[in-house]
Order: C-alpha cells, then sequence, then structure tokens
C-alpha cells in the first residue's frame, strides 16, 4: 500500500469483518430460533436478513435467540432501535424480511401490517 | 459476512487448557449444524480472566463463557449458535452484593468493571493473526498521520506531553529517552522492543505480543521516524513460542502490506524490524545485557554511562523500550497527548497492565488507570484471596521489588508512592501473599532465582547474593541467631550499592523489604526457631496426639524414613524427632487428622 487513502479503504473494507464486536449498531434484530421457530422456517429468514444486511452495509447486529412464547406466530422477527423500542413482526418469510430491512431499517418506516396476527397468516 | 462471531482465547494461558482444540471443535460442530456462513470462530488474544480459562466470547450477544471444556462445546453449538439459547451455566457471572441478582453484563462485573484497558485493546477483540482487523480497528493510522504530517520533533514533543512513563519497571519518561537518542548525530541509529519478560508470575508483555502485535510494531517504527532510525529489533525469550510466532506473521503481514519496509506509505521513511531470540536470561532484560545479547555477546552489562541512547547497539544511539510503553503509542497519537496524560495520576499518566498472581481468587491479567489504590486491584478486581484465607502482603516488582502490606493497601498506584513504600512498580508483577506464605521463605526464593541468574561479571551481585542465600538458608533451617539478621541486612546494603548493574543493585529489596516490615517473622525463626506460617520444614514439629490415634499404623506405613513406631491396634504411634525429615506424608496418610504440626 502506498498512501493514507489506501489505508483508510483496507480499513472500511474491513471493518464489517469486526463490527459485530462492537456496540454501535442502530438497530438489533432478533429472530427467533428455537425449535419451533426454526420449524416455522426461521433460517431462511435468518439467511435473508444475512445478505439483505450485508449488501448495504448496514448498522445492524443480527441476532437468534430463543423461544419467545407465542409459538404459533413464528418465525417471529424482532427488531430494537437503539432507545429499546421493539417491533415484533409475525409470520416472516424470506422476502417478508426483506421487506422489513428496506422499510424499517433503511427508511424507519415500520410495517404495520406484519406486527398483527390476523390476516398475516402463510395460509 | 457471518451473524454471529465466536471468539477463544488462544493465549498462552487457555492454549494450555486445550483451547486450540476447543476451536477446533467449534470448527467441526458448526460445520454439523450447515452453519459455516454464519457463525465465524477467531483464534483471539487475552481476556485477561487466565483464572477461568479457557474463555469463549459470542458476539454480537456478547456472552461470555468460562472454563469450557471440550464437552461444553457441542451444547454452545446446539443450544446457542443454532437455536439462540445462551448456556446460563457456563456464563462469566457476577452477584450483585446488594440485589442479590446475578450479573451477566461482563463489563459491569467486579472483574471488569474498574478496568480501562488501552495497552490491551485490542487483546481479546481482534484476530492477532490477521493485519485487517488492526486495520479495522484504527490500526496503524497514527503511523499513517505522523508521516504524512509530522515532524520528528513534534512526535516527540507530543510524547513528552503525554507524560508516557517507561513501562519495564523504570519509570523513565519515554518522551526524554526518545529526546536523547534524536539529539546524537548518527547516520545509523536503532529502536529495540524489549520483550525479554522474566520477573516470576509476569505476563503483560506475553499476552500483548500474542494479542495485539501489530500495536507493538506501529509504536516502533513511529519511534523509528522521531529518532531517526531505520531497523528495529525485537529483543524476545525463546520460551515465549506463540508470542514469537504470533510476532513472525504480524511482521510479514505489515512488509507485504507495505506498512513496515522501504518507502512507508509514500513519505520516504524506511524502517524493518527483525526478531531477536533469547535463551532466556534475567540479565538480558537489563538493557546493556541485552545489547550485548543482540550483538552476539555473552549478555552481561556494561556501566552506564554511556547511556544507549549515545552509544548502543552496534555502538550506534539506540533506545529500548517496553512492550507495554510501546502498546500504548498508537492510542496516544490517535486521541491525543493530552487524552493521555488526563488518565491516571498527574505524574504517572495512562494506566499500567499487572499480572495478578499467587494466592489471589482471579488469577489473571489486569489493566487499571494508574492512581488505582492496591485494595481496588485485590479485593474488587481480583476477588481477595481464596478459602477465606487472610491476607499477608502483596509483592510487586518481582525480584526487584519488595512486599507491601495490608497497611499500605489504600495508597493508589504509582511508580513514585510504590517506590516512597519501600516496593517499586517494576513490570507488573504482582503476587499475593496469604497467611500461609512464610516472608522468609518468600525473600529465600527470590535470592534462589537471583542466584541462578546473576550473569557473574561483579563480584558484589555473583559473591555477595550467593551468601545472602546461604544466610537465608541458615534462617529457614533453624540455623541462624540474631547475628545472621544482622549479617544479612549488612550484606544486602553492600551488594545494593556496590553493584554493577540493576539486576545487583536491586535484588537485595525483597530481602530489605520483609526484613523491615515482617522483622517479627525474622524474630521468630532465629529466637523461637519456629515458622509461623508452618512453611519451614526444619523448623517444624511432627506429633502424634494419642488421643485421637486409632492405632491404624497407616503413618507408620507411609514414612519414608521409618520414623515412626508403634504396636498396631494395641499402642498409639509415636514419631521419632532424631528420625524425622519433616516431609508430612503422614499427615496425608493420617485419616483421623491425628497428627499435629507446631
Amino acid at each position: 500500500m502506498k498512501s493514507l487513502e489506501e489505508l483508510n479503504r483496507i480499513k472500511e473494507a474491513s471493518l464489517k469483518k469486526v463490527t459485530l464486536r462492537q456496540d454501535n449498531a442502530e438497530y438489533r434484530i432478533l429472530v427467533g430460533m428455537a425449535t419451533c421457530g426454526i420449524a416455522a422456517g426461521a433460517r431462511p429468514v435468518m439467511k435473508a436478513l444475512m445478505s439483505a444486511v450485508e449488501k448495504d452495509h448496514l448498522p445492524v447486529t443480527l441476532q437468534q435467540t430463543g423461544c419467545i412464547g407465542m409459538c404459533r406466530y413464528e418465525p417471529i422477527v424482532e427488531v430494537i432501535n437503539q432507545s429499546g423500542v421493539k417491533t415484533t413482526y409475525l409470520h416472516v418469510n424470506a422476502m417478508k424480511a426483506r421487506e422489513i430491512v428496506e422499510s424499517h431499517i433503511k427508511h424507519g418506516k415500520i410495517l404495520e401490517a406484519y406486527t398483527k396476527a390476523e390476516g398475516n397468516s402463510e395460509e | 459476512m457471518e451473524r454471529t462471531h465466536v471468539l477463544v482465547c488462544a493465549g498462552t494461558g487457555c492454549s494450555s487448557s486445550k483451547s486450540l482444540e476447543i476451536v477446533k471443535r467449534f470448527e467441526d460442530g458448526i460445520m454439523a449444524k450447515d452453519l459455516t456462513d454464519e457463525v465465524k470462530v477467531v483464534k483471539t488474544g487475552c481476556f485477561g480472566l487466565c483464572q477461568k480459562g479457557p474463555i469463549v466470547a459470542v458476539y454480537p450477544d456478547k456472552i461470555f463463557y468460562n472454563t469450557v471444556q471440550l464437552t461444553d462445546v457441542d451444547e454452545i453449538v446446539n443450544e446457542h449458535l443454532f437455536k439462540g439459547r445462551p448456556v446460563r451455566r457456563l456464563e462469566m457471572k457476577d452477584i450483585d452484593e446488594k440485589t442479590k441478582e446475578e450479573i451477566f453484563d461482563i463489563e459491569k462485573t467486579k472483574f471488569y468493571a474498574k478496568q480501562k484497558r488501552i495497552a490491551l485493546r485490542n487483546c481479546g477483540v481482534i484476530n492477532p493473526e490477521d493485519i485487517t482487523e488492526y486495520i479495522a480497528l484504527d490500526g496503524y493510522q497514527a503511523l499513517g498521520k505522523i508521516l504524512a504530517t509530522y515532524t520528528p520533533q513534534q512526535v516527540i514533543d507530543e510524547m513528552t506531553v503525554s507524560g508516557l512513563r517507561g513501562r519495564g519497571g523504570g519509570g523513565f519518561p519515554t518522551g526524554k529517552k526518545w529526546q536523547f537518542a534524536a539529539n546524537q548525530k548518527s547516520a545509523e541509529k536503532y529502536v529495540i522492543c524489549n520483550a525479554d519478560e522474566g520477573d516470576p508470575g509476569a505476563f503483560m508483555d506475553r499476552s500483548i505480543l500474542e494479542g495485539d502485535p501489530h500495536s507493538v510494531l506501529e509504536a516502533m517504527a513511529i519511534a523509528g521516524f522521531a529518532i531517526g532510525a531505520h531497523v528495529g529489533y525485537v529483543y524476545i525469550r525463546a520460551e515465549y513460542p506463540i508470542a514469537v510466532e504470533r510476532l513472525k506473521i504480524a511482521i510479514a503481514q505489515a512488509e507485504e502490506y507495505g506498512l513496515l519496509g522501504k518507502d512507508i506509505l509514500s513519505s520516504g521513511f524506511d524502517f524493518v524490524i527483525e526478531i531477536r531470540l533469547g535463551a532466556g536470561a534475567f540479565v538480558c532484560g537489563e538493557e546493556t545485557a541485552l545489547i550485548a545479547s543482540i550483538e552476539g555477546k555473552r549478555g552481561m552489562p556494561n556501566v552506564k554511562p554511556p547511556f544507549p541512547a549515545v552509544k548502543g547497539v552496534w555502538g550506534k544511539p539506540t533506545i529500548i523500550n517496553n512492550v507495554e510503553t510501546f502498546a500504548n503509542i498508537p492510542t496516544i497519537f490517535r486521541n491525543g497527548a493530552e487524552w493521555f496524560a488526563k488518565i491516571g495520576t498527574p505524574k504517572s499518566s495512562g494506566t499500567k497492565v499487572f499480572a495478578l498472581g499467587g494466592k489471589i481468587s482471579n488469577t489473571g491479567l489486569v489493566e487499571v488507570p494508574m492512581g488505582t489504590t492496591l485494595r481496588e486491584v485485590i479485593y474488587e478486581i481480583g476477588g481477595g484471596c481464596p478459602d477465606n484465607k487472610n491476607f499477608k502482603a502483596v509483592q510487586t516488582g518481582g525480584p526487584s521489588g519488595g512486599c507491601l502490606t495490608e497497611a499500605d493497601l489504600d495508597n493508589p498506584i504509582d511508580f513514585d508512592t510504590l517506590i516512597a513504600l519501600g516496593s517499586m512498580m517494576g513490570s507488573g508483577g504482582m503476587i499475593v501473599l496469604d497467611e500461609d506464605n512464610c516472608m522468609v521463605d518468600v525473600a529465600r526464593f527470590y535470592m534462589d532465582f537471583i542466584v541462578d541468574e546473576s550473569c557473574g561479571k561483579c563480584s558484589p551481585c555473583r559473591i555477595g547474593t550467593q551468601r545472602m542465600l546461604e544466610l537465608l538458608k541458615d534462617i529457614c533451617e533453624g540455623r541462624g541467631t540474631l547475628d545472621t539478621l544482622k549479617q544479612l541486612e549488612d550484606m544486602a546494603i553492600h551488594v545494593k550499592d556496590s553493584s554493577l548493574c540493576g539486576l545487583g543493585q536491586t535484588a537485595p529489596n525483597p530481602v530489605l523489604s520483609t526484613l523491615s516490615k515482617f522483622h517479627d517473622e525474622y524474630m521468630a525463626h532465629v529466637v523461637d526457631k519456629k515458622c509461623p506460617a508452618k512453611v519451614c520444614k526444619s523448623l517444624l514439629d511432627y506429633t502424634i496426639d494419642p488421643t485421637l490415634c486409632r492405632k491404624c499404623g497407616l503413618c507408620a506405613k507411609g514414612c519414608p524414613t521409618t520414623a515412626i513406631s508403634g504396636v498396631l491396634g494395641k499402642e498409639p504411634y509415636v514419631i521419632d524427632q532424631a528420625k524425622c525429615i519433616r516431609c508430612g506424608a503422614c499427615v496425608q496418610n493420617c485419616p483421623f487428622g491425628a497428627i499435629m504440626r507446631s
């Protein structure tokens, strides 16, 4: 490397390797991944979230969590902002997960329809 | 990109309790669960809490598992990594004294709450074998900024303002040292990193090199720019194989990225770093002996002056700084000298890393701001003496330092206070002693070490320490008299005053400090012929209490000198004091606790 700019480029490119270990994300996304969540299809949701977050380098830490207690609404995704306000999305699938990232994380707009149990089931 | 990182300590401590096998097991488990795209296992440096190793940290959940066994790994993979349920029984936790609630937040536990990690900032956070992780956390930014915008004099001025003092033990102001070397007119100068960490029980430098080698390399390049040197040596003992290996990897990566070598960042500044392995001689931590060793000569000290800053390695101006000193430097230039000067006390700025060892609940590596009290370090961070034993003393400064007692504990830790109390900062070893430690025996232990390590060049150290050891053995073995104490003290003062180098000049310190602070214990040994802590074997008497003896004969069976006699099932057993060698085997063999030590 021949310049400070180049050093900074390497820094930017490497940052994603370690941000996970830092405490500076704007959102925390939790995916319920106990047996109930996994059986209902939480893993494709997690994969979709991971690639959506990575694609645009979003300030998000993605965590899995245990059973949230509402197994019939799984897969459940919770989005928590920095002040601790939690939004719970129910019956999420990979497509909905991408929409949540697009609307909620990128534009701060909560997708109310996906937070309600009625009219939002897989069937 | 992965969603979860599993950081496993791969320092010397945790490696010796199978942390590398744990890494393998994690990788296998993650593979079996088809989580390789989601979870990454990272080998990292020391988290500090070596007592509870191997340590495994899971991010972004910030869950710290301790004393993880190979058999626990599958459970962590299945429960935590696969299903998102942390394994509570393995988590590091504290109990809140007021509410009695369990604290899982690692930063709020007593061990970490009072710590401030500057020199150890990346240890346990990054993979030391991956330069890009260091770069991601602002690594080499300080060097880049300096090469682009500073003059060498500005670098030295900033060091002076920061107030950083040498962490190897002496506490000499780093800025001043660099200024001396910079003032020398010479085309050839050298920067040396002293990684010859020799104090028994000290492992600060090893952990920094194992956990964050690039911070030391970056600082050495900065030092080279400041004084006008183009070559640096890391003098490290061969008995630190993991640290040596990581340094080699780090140097190779820094060269590959053009952060060491010719024309660094197109600034025209050249700097290379080479490793020099030492054979583990204590005296080679002394700078003139270290220089001799680098030059391929026998590691023996020379008279100062000339100081290394004037005439060092290959006869050229040289600065020698300790590993921890270097590790602080990149942060100072990134955050500003004033920021650093505000941490700690006015005369001792910044933090200090201590290796807590001995009779302490939380053995490990801690970094605290200067000015923290000894009590905070030993009781709050260290958790006090285990098994409810009473604290007796803390030994700081290794074989060159002294002991501090309960009465000293509320003093702030800084270079000058510790010297005023009759000990010294030293490189940061802190060995806690409890009621079961005999202070005469402790003094004998250090003197034994010094006699082994004295290079033999000057007679006060070569002969004087040998005589002192003999006197200490006399005291421990019951041959001491009041005269012995007088001779010991006289000899200590002579050795201190007349030795050639720091090793001999400070070697009597453990003796002098225990003589003044634990005079009663010495008196008990020479006058009453008793060892109050029941350590010195020759001064112990083993007797069998006939009322407790069940006449089973197990003691006699296990006695190596047939000193115990009696009649099986009929007469209580008795120890023949003339034959007894005080090995204590009978105490262990007696199922009824009938054998007394006094």
